[in-house]
């Protein structure tokens, strides 16, 4: 690879970068947008500036100040900043005039509009339009971020409890596998007996298991036992324990694989002072194997915060236990095409996965690869 | 005493794992054994139909449809996001700043799927009138002199555009994974390599791949599974439609569909199960020959 030079290798690189990133930024960029100008022009446009055709109507005429003897009208016709490329006074011909033009109205009224929006129409005898008189405009508008899609979507789209429910689901989803794992993992490793090789094997086994076959049978055992003990239907019991035995194969074959590669020195002789096993785990293995739990941990953080299956399956697909993927997956069918609403929604449920993942991101490298150590 | 101190150090590691073990067996075993046993009955799961729900998955022609596309998903997505993630470690462990590239092209792995199906479908949006194209693709298209398309209505290929919604969230794990495993690669043994003439991407091919062929098992394993499994992208993108269905999303409609059918769900959750039992296979036989790692 050397042979095409470095620069090849850079160019590659750079090439692959820009396809893994750009999908998610124009999403970003896109719920940072004005509504209009999503619709207008595509995300990369976005910093330089957008084109925009807009319809703007003036006051009523009536029997107005009348200067000179003319009646005039005067305003500006662009809310919100940005240049005048050119305007019209016919849906016909909507970028008929220069900014700067006279456009003539008829019966010796004339509207001009200049590049900075100011609009000014006189007339001899005052206007006769009863609604206004309509203006179309062909304009420049720069970059204008704005946080009201966010604003939006938290306030009208059940996406905060949503947010919330996701938190609820993870967090225990994370903790309890962690903690069963723990002393299974250690058993495995390091306290021989009859046996081990099978369950070993058993777990791995059902690490390959695909979690749909479980899932009808849970079910129904979670339904039946909800109405024996006259337990919510919907609560979140179900989706922290499935979650928690999905999340067990993985999680014992990887916190055993770290726990496994511990020197053997070290637990012999804690052994020969007399330690018990779990003086062993608690005081010397857990520390030692402390960053393969960690990196397995934010592993199962993501894995369980995005899930849509196993929440859907035991939350329901409605009501207000919804997490965010499913939140966002009803959201695709009610506000397909609404690009302002889906981007903003979308960047809230991924913003906890990603914080989480760049701020983690080594641990959870090291978990991952304690699973193909050679 | 003594016979009582044994059996306690018999029983401890049952004790260790008892937990774990409890949950796993309500949570995987049982479930396991209770759908096949729900795969021989109707759709309440009480009255015996023997192999019908079989014959139903092999006639139906939307079970076949949804078939063969999960495992054209097999095929197509873990040889494609091992291969972009091998060329991605080979590339970036050469240059200064490989571990940002890294990181940057890791990071859709922290999204959820129907994020990322959000991401797409906007790369992949149709604007039906004649106004600017705000979607990437067809704005590329169009700007190529190309005619806008719905993407993912388009026969065939719209199965590969969702693909490479998983191709790009799976990519960056098996980079992660590969480029660790070339810089464990020993270094004089490219040298040696290159010495003999073994240089640029020949040398690659023929020495460091084959030194990391176990991290590229462990690799287009993980990532097969994950495209087993796939339900949410094609249930967020398509629902199905133009053709687009995968076993485990026809599962989760029949798991619901007019109440529940348990049978046919059943049915369908083994047919998943036959797709990975190879892998399973592969899995336990390394586990057997030890290869798992060593311990005590």
């Amino acid at each position: 690879m050397r042979r095409g030079g470095p620069w090849a290798a850079h160019l590659a690189v750079a090439v692959f970068v820009l396809l893994w990133t750009l999908p998610l930024l124009g999403l970003v960029v896109t719920s940072l947008r004005d509504r209009d100008q999503i619709a207008a022009s595509g995300w990369w446009t976005a910093f330089s500036g957008v084109t925009l055709t807009r319809t703007f109507r003036t006051p009523p005429g009536g029997e107005g100040a009348q200067p000179g003897g003319r009646y005039a009208l005067a305003g500006n016709a662009l809310e919100g900043g940005g240049r005048v490329e050119a305007f019209g006074i016919d849906a016909r011909r909507p970028a008929a005039f220069h900014p700067g033009a006279v456009a003539d109205l008829g019966k010796g009224a004339t509207l001009t509009v200049q590049a900075d929006g100011a609009y000014s129409l006189t007339a001899p005898h005052g206007l006769a339009a009863p609604q206004g008189q309509r203006i179309f405009l062909t304009a420049t508008v720069g970059p204008s971020p704005t946080l009201q899609n966010y604003a939006d979507v938290l306030a009208a789209t059940g996406i905060a409890r949503s947010l919330l429910n996701s938190a609820i689901v993870a967090v225990p989803s994370t903790l309890f596998p962690v903690g069963l794992a723990v002393f299974a993992a250690y058993a495995l490793a390091w306290m021989p007996f009859a046996g081990r090789r099978l369950v070993l094997a058993a777990v791995l086994g059902l690490m390959a298991v695909p979690l749909q076959v479980a899932l009808i049978p849970l079910l129904k055992v979670h339904n039946a036992a909800g109405q024996a003990l006259g337990l919510d239907p919907k609560g979140f019991v179900g989706v922290w324990l499935a979650h928690t035995g999905f999340g067990l194969p993985l999680a014992i074959y990887l916190i055993r694989n770290a726990m496994a590669a511990l020197p053997r020195e070290v637990i012999d002789s804690a052994r020969l002072d007399g330690a018990s096993d779990l003086a062993i785990l608690t005081r010397i293995v857990l520390p030692l194997a402390a960053p393969a739990i960690a990196g397995f941990a934010v592993f199962q953080f993501i894995w369980t915060w995005n899930d849509l299956l196993v929440a859907l399956v035991f939350l329901g697909p409605q009501g207000d236990r919804l997490v965010l993927t499913g939140r966002l997956l009803n959201l695709v069918g009610t506000h397909g095409g609404q690009w302002d609403i889906l981007a903003a929604s979308a960047c809230v449920s991924v913003a906890v996965p990603v914080a989480v993942f760049l701020a983690f991101q080594r641990l959870l490298v090291r978990g991952l690869l304690s699973g193909v150590a050679d | 005493m003594i016979a009582g101190a044994g059996r306690m150090a018999r029983l401890r590691p049952w004790l260790f794992l008892a937990p774990a073990l409890a949950v796993l067996g309500l949570c995987l075993v049982y479930p396991l054994a209770a759908t096949a046993w729900l795969s021989l009955h109707d759709r309440s799961g009480e009255g015996f139909v023997g192999a019908a729900n079989f014959a139903w998955l092999v006639r139906d022609p939307a079970a076949r449809a949804a078939a063969v596309n999960t495992v054209l998903w097999l095929m197509v997505v873990p040889a494609v996001s091992t291969l972009l993630g091998l060329i991605a470690a080979a590339l970036t462990n050469r240059i200064g700043w490989g571990a940002l590239a890294r990181m940057l092209i890791f990071l859709p792995g922290a999204i959820s799927l129907p994020g990322a199906v959000v991401i797409w479908k906007f790369v992949y949006d149709l604007r039906p009138e004649a106004g600017a194209q705000v979607g990437a693709l067809n704005a590329l298209v169009t700007a190529l002199g190309g005619t806008p398309r719905a993407w993912i209505a388009l026969p065939v290929w719209n199965s590969l555009f969702l693909m490479a919604i998983l191709i790009w969230v799976q990519t960056g794990f098996a980079m992660v994974i590969l480029s660790a495993a070339l810089r464990a690669v020993p270094r004089a043994t490219v040298e040696a390599a290159r010495l003999d003439g073994a240089d640029g991407v020949r040398g690659f091919l023929l020495i460091e791949v084959p030194q990391i062929r176990r991290s590229i098992a462990v690799v287009w394993t993980a990532i097969t599974l994950a495209s087993v499994k796939v339900f949410d992208i094609v249930l967020v993108m398509t629902n199905g439609q133009w053709n687009t269905n995968v076993l485990a999303n026809l599962m989760f409609d029949w798991m619901f569909r007019g109440g529940g059918d348990s049978g046919r769900g059943a049915v369908l959750a083994l047919a998943l199960l036959a797709l990975t039992a190879p892998i399973l296979a592969w899995s336990m036989f390394c586990a057997r020959t030890g290869r798992a790692g060593q311990g005590e």
